[in-house]
């Protein structure tokens, strides 16, 4: 097989071929690393995807099934002996002692880490213009954003620099950047994949999930990834073993349509390009019919208010005492908090610790957290109705293509409002993925499946018989 | 609030961040509108309870490596300012 | 510990026209006997040197995450059984939100509205509630360093940081410092006997601060509290809140009023300073910790819980008056005092013959003994071994000492330790029969002391002393008083 080739076959061919022995596993990796050094070395010429590339193949052989092929790991993950900042000054240089639990599970299974990739600070933000490491650029059009947090990760396999990522989801931060960069990309049921390890954001909505070429490696990578771990007490154990998708058709199965995130706010050519896919849909045998999700408009307003709280928590330990940046020659304690603080987040964090901060309040924790908290209750059961009269329900991923390098900095809100149609999943804590659904104006449309909790095998099943017929090609991305 | 937030804000920073926050708790602000009087708030959305951890020692870390990435450190401890009292 | 009535007597009596009382609650932090920390694996530590008990949860290292400890919720669950109290069907933690060194993550992990356990009591005083919660670390003033530019520096220990606490908090039912100090030391017993704690104030496993108002007698509101904070012995606490009270009291009948902080007592000193006022409070900022999952106490848990329980004081009380007759007052001081009761019945349980009657021994145990030992000092851990002061006490039941030869054997034993009879053969302490030597002896003291025998003979019984005195130094003690007495009435005639 020749470099080329190599390149392109998914992560699950890869693994295939290794396995069969007519890959060698360290021709693969070479191959990858030399690519994501090159981006890496690109600097602002580059995608700027990485935030640490491997120097070297690791020695020995990688356990089946996966057999060493390569993974990239969004920054935020805990690797042992390896940068991991989160995409923060505050975090810079910052190498943990231990392994997130998830990525353990996948070395375990053969998948072997080449890069780091990189992310908006904290995972804060739907554009990754927000890293202390500098702006990712889309593949597709190097003057405009890959999405957010993930966009390293995104970018990277978009651009071929990467066979497959490990990225985290919030609010989106996987299923927008996949959107935008013309990938898969799929947010589990939470609590179906360990958090331990990942620098937390917002506790009780970060997921780590794949991002992928295709849906079966997807599944091949979710598969290697569920699992209750001691180490993380909401974590949960999935009821079935994640298979991979083999169906072709949708017969019997019913889509839902929700018009609170399927109307305003969305682009004409996102819009177009989702009822073109959903005509697709009902080609092979789904049904499609409208649900209600009264309470969805809310969810960005909820989401607002809950994931800065918990954040503005999760934060707090980034005080200079025991790791990370510390500001130099501090006048007394209170001194050395806030300036470490100043100078080592960004203003998207700082804008969200304060909103959260404000949000717990006393006082203010009824009308705001309290409030927030019932929003998610009522959404969740919103779900849960809906389902009852469909199997899916399906929107835009996004409600913009990606957008330009700048366009959105300036207004916070806007930026909020790219995650209008992601955010109820995760308030619902729901598995929802996002397949590329065409392409509007020359860039990539993500189309958005969301199942009950636990329906990841479904799920993946139905994405993958209408990614089939989609037939995407995202040659144009490739680097 | 920059105060229990441990961020100090320089003046520069400040008005604009007040801008911000102010329009986005306006946003959310519209939360105000839905009758949620009878409703339990999820603090957990996971339906489970438990996941309790045996009490039996698990290893720690090495002294060297806790250490490891301290920006200050003394006598095997971290070195901080004093807190004033 | 009196039982019955919460004295309601004002806090003064000096005449003034005000009479105040004093309203106290007590808050206690017990640092519970588990293998590892509340939230992760960590060995508990006992004065191993800094940071070699932490890990990537106690350190707060980004990424990782609290699992709760099951025996320290099974730990809460026996308190809350000992205590009467209700145990929630459901339990929460919530995160505390505060930025300081000793706090790794910059937030504790506590529980606020919807702790293990609410209401019960003990021995009359209510409890609020009890919950759980994570100990900070251990901060060391260094002094000024020369790495830390321009302030003084501290030094964080995370060892301690982790370990598992229980809260408890009464109602303000106490009323005076003896009081709350006696209270205190009924808590510890309990708290000792359910094995949970180590409850030792020195080493830090309790830790108790109190709040402390007064308000008019006969009234039932609450004043302006001020809180007392860590207090390190029985001692102390008595003195603290005897001191705040009557700071207080000054300050009301001066016409001001108090001011709602945090103090510090200095026992060296007598001086109460304040630690900060609480108006600079912390907004703590509570919500429900997001990475733990609520804890159902379901019926398993409290059934082992139950299992687990010893026998509490107040059973044990009941039992040694009823099984031993024991008087209610006695049978009270030993079950009170855990390590009274355990002498006691270790004492009981090694006696030979001659057998010491139960409430002699406790008699002895109580009074005589522990006013030989040091102050708070375990009499498990004296030179007097329980089957020595049961043999003792024996001995002088069956008369074969007299209580003042019983008196030096003990003397003997509290220094040297040893074995009762023993010492009575070696230094020839065996009670005297009657009969013609102690007589002999009598004559003697009676000629010795003639004056003395002269009031005797009139009627003054009270002269007898020095005639007593004179033979029981001749006598080195042995003699038995009633019978000296009886002589020497014998003697004189009268």
């Amino acid at each position: 097989m020749n470099a080329t080739d190599v390149l392109r076959l998914s992560a699950g061919e890869a693994a295939d071929a290794i396995d069969s022995g007519s890959l060698a596993a360290r021709e693969l990796f070479d191959a990858y690393r030399e690519r994501a050094a090159a981006d890496r070395a690109a600097g602002a010429e580059g995608l700027n995807c990485f935030t640490w590339v491997a120097s070297q193949a690791p020695a020995g052989d990688a356990p089946a099934p996966l057999g060493g092929v390569p993974l990239a790991v969004k920054d935020l993950f805990c690797t042992e002996g390896v940068p991991s900042q989160a995409g923060s000054r505050i975090l810079e240089g910052y190498l943990p002692p231990y392994t997130a639990s998830v990525v353990s599970r996948l070395t375990r299974a053969g998948a072997t880490l080449i890069a780091k990739t990189n992310q908006d600070e904290f995972a804060m933000g739907s554009s990754n213009e927000n890293s202390a490491f500098g702006v990712v650029r889309n593949p597709w059009d190097r003057e405009r954003v890959p999405g957010g947090s993930s966009g390293g990760s995104a970018a990277a396999v978009a651009a071929g620099l990467a066979p497959w990522a490990l990225g985290t989801d919030t609010g989106g931060s996987i299923r927008q950047p996949a959107a935008l960069c013309g990938i898969v990309g799929l947010k589990p049921t939470y609590g179906a994949v360990s958090r331990y390890g990942m620098i937390a954001f917002a506790s009780s909505l970060d997921q780590a999930g794949p991002l992928t070429r295709d849906v079966a490696d997807a599944a091949l990578m979710l598969r290697h990834m569920v699992g209750r771990d001691h180490c993380d007490a909401t974590s949960l154990a999935f009821p079935e073993e994640i298979e991979l998708p083999s169906a072709e058709r949708l017969d019997g199965i019913r889509l839902g349509v929700p018009k609170e995130l399927t109307g305003e706010g969305i682009e004409t050519g996102v819009l177009d390009s989702f009822q073109a896919t959903l005509v697709l849909a009902q080609e092979l045998g789904a049904e499609v019919q409208p649900v209600h999700l009264p309470h969805a408009p809310h969810a960005l307003s909820a989401y607002y208010v809950l994931a800065p709280a918990e954040c503005s928590s999760n934060l707090a330990r980034y005080d200079g005492v025991r790791y990370g940046y510390r500001a130099p020659d501090a006048r007394d304690l209170l001194d050395m908090y806030t300036r470490t603080r100043h100078d080592g987040f960004g203003a998207e964090v700082k804008r969200r610790i304060m909103l959260g901060t404000y949000a717990l309040s006393s006082g203010y924790y009824d009308a705001y957290y309290g409030r927030a908290q019932r929003v998610r209750t009522k959404i969740a059961e919103d779900f849960r109705t809906a389902f009852s009269d469909v199997d899916f329900i399906v929107t835009p991923t996004a409600p913009t293509v990606a957008f330009r390098l700048g366009e959105k900095t300036a207004d916070p809100l806007a930026m909020y409002l790219n995650d209008y149609c992601t955010v109820p999943m995760s308030l619902a804590g729901i598995p929802a993925i996002s397949i590329p659904g065409g392409l509007s104006e020359g860039l990539p449309v993500g189309f958005q499946i969301a199942g009950p909790a636990f329906s990841e095998n479904r799920l993946l099943d139905g994405a993958h018989a209408l990614e089939r017929a989609i037939g995407f090609d995202g040659d144009a991305a490739r680097v | 609030m920059a105060r229990l937030a441990r961020l100090a804000l320089s003046e520069e920073e400040l008005e604009p961040m007040a801008r911000e926050l102010s329009a986005v708790l306006d946003h959310i602000a519209r939360m105000g509108e839905l009758d949620l009087s009878e409703v339990p708030p999820t603090s957990h959305v996971v339906e489970v309870t438990g996941a309790l951890r045996p009490d039996e020692p698990r290893p720690c870390l090495p002294r060297e490596i806790a250490l490891a990435q301290a920006p200050a450190v003394s006598d095997g401890g971290f070195l901080v300012p004093s807190p004033q009292a | 510990m009196s039982e019955g009535d919460r004295p309601s007597t004002p806090a003064a009596s000096d005449g003034h026209a005000e009479a105040f009382e004093a309203v106290i609650g007590l808050e206690i932090h017990v640092q519970l006997a588990t293998a590892t920390k509340m939230f992760c694996g960590c060995e508990l530590s006992f004065g191993e040197p800094p940071n070699t008990r932490t890990c990537a949860v106690c350190l707060g290292l980004p990424g990782s995450l609290p699992v709760a400890n099951e025996r320290a919720i099974h730990f809460g669950l026996m308190i809350g059984l000992a205590l009467g109290c209700e145990l929630a069907p459901r339990s929460i933690f919530h995160r505390k939100n505060y930025f300081y060194p000793d706090q790794a993550k910059n937030y504790q992990i506590s529980q606020y509205d919807e702790p293990l356990c609410r209401g019960g009591s003990l021995d009359q005083v209510r409890i609020h509630r009890v919950h759980l919660e994570e100990d900070a670390a251990k901060l060391i003033h260094v002094g000024s360093s020369g790495r830390i530019h321009g302030s003084d520096a501290s030094l964080v220990d995370f060892n301690r940081g982790g370990t598992p606490l229980a809260e408890i908090v009464s109602e303000p039912d106490l009323r005076t410092p003896e009081q709350a100090s006696e209270w205190l030391k009924l808590l510890r017993t309990t708290l000792r006997r359910l094995g949970v704690s180590d409850v030792n104030m020195e080493e830090g496993s309790l830790r108790c601060d109190a709040n402390i108002s007064l308000r008019r007698s006969g009234t039932s509101d609450l004043g302006v509290k001020t809180e007392l904070k860590n207090m390190n012995s029985f001692r102390f606490i008595e003195r603290g809140i005897r001191a705040e009270i009557d700071r207080q009291r000054k300050i009301l009948q001066g016409g001001g009023s108090i001011t709602q902080e945090t103090l510090h007592f200095d026992p060296a000193s007598g001086a109460l300073t304040s630690l900060r006022s609480k108006e600079e409070a912390h907004d703590y900022r509570y919500f429900p910790e997001p990475d733990l999952l609520p804890v159902a106490i379901d019926e398993e848990m409290i059934a082992l819980a139950r299992e687990a329980m010893p026998e509490l004081p107040a059973e044990r009380a009941a039992r040694l008056q009823l099984e031993l007759d024991l008087s209610a007052e006695t049978a009270q001081r030993l079950a009170f005092a855990d390590e009274l009761g355990d002498y006691f019945e270790a004492g009981l349980a090694a006696a030979v013959d001659p057998r010491p009657p139960a409430q002699m021994l406790a008699n002895w145990l109580t009074g005589d003994l522990v006013a030989r030992l040091g102050d708070g000092e375990d009499p498990l851990a004296s030179r007097v071994r329980p089957a020595a002061l049961a043999g003792l006490v024996g001995l002088l039941a069956a008369r074969r000492v007299s209580v003042g030869a019983a008196r030096q054997v003990l003397d003997r034993l509290v220094a040297e330790g040893g074995e009762p009879q023993a010492i009575v053969d070696a230094e020839g302490l065996a009670a005297m029969d009657g009969g013609d030597e102690l007589s002999a002896i009598v004559a003697d003291a009676l000629r010795a002391n003639a004056d003395a025998a002269e009031r005797v003979r009139e009627g003054n019984t009270k002269a007898m002393g020095p005639i007593v005195g004179h033979v029981m130094r001749e006598t080195k003690g042995r003699a038995d008083g009633t019978e000296v007495s009886r002589l020497i009435h014998e003697q004189l005639g009268v």
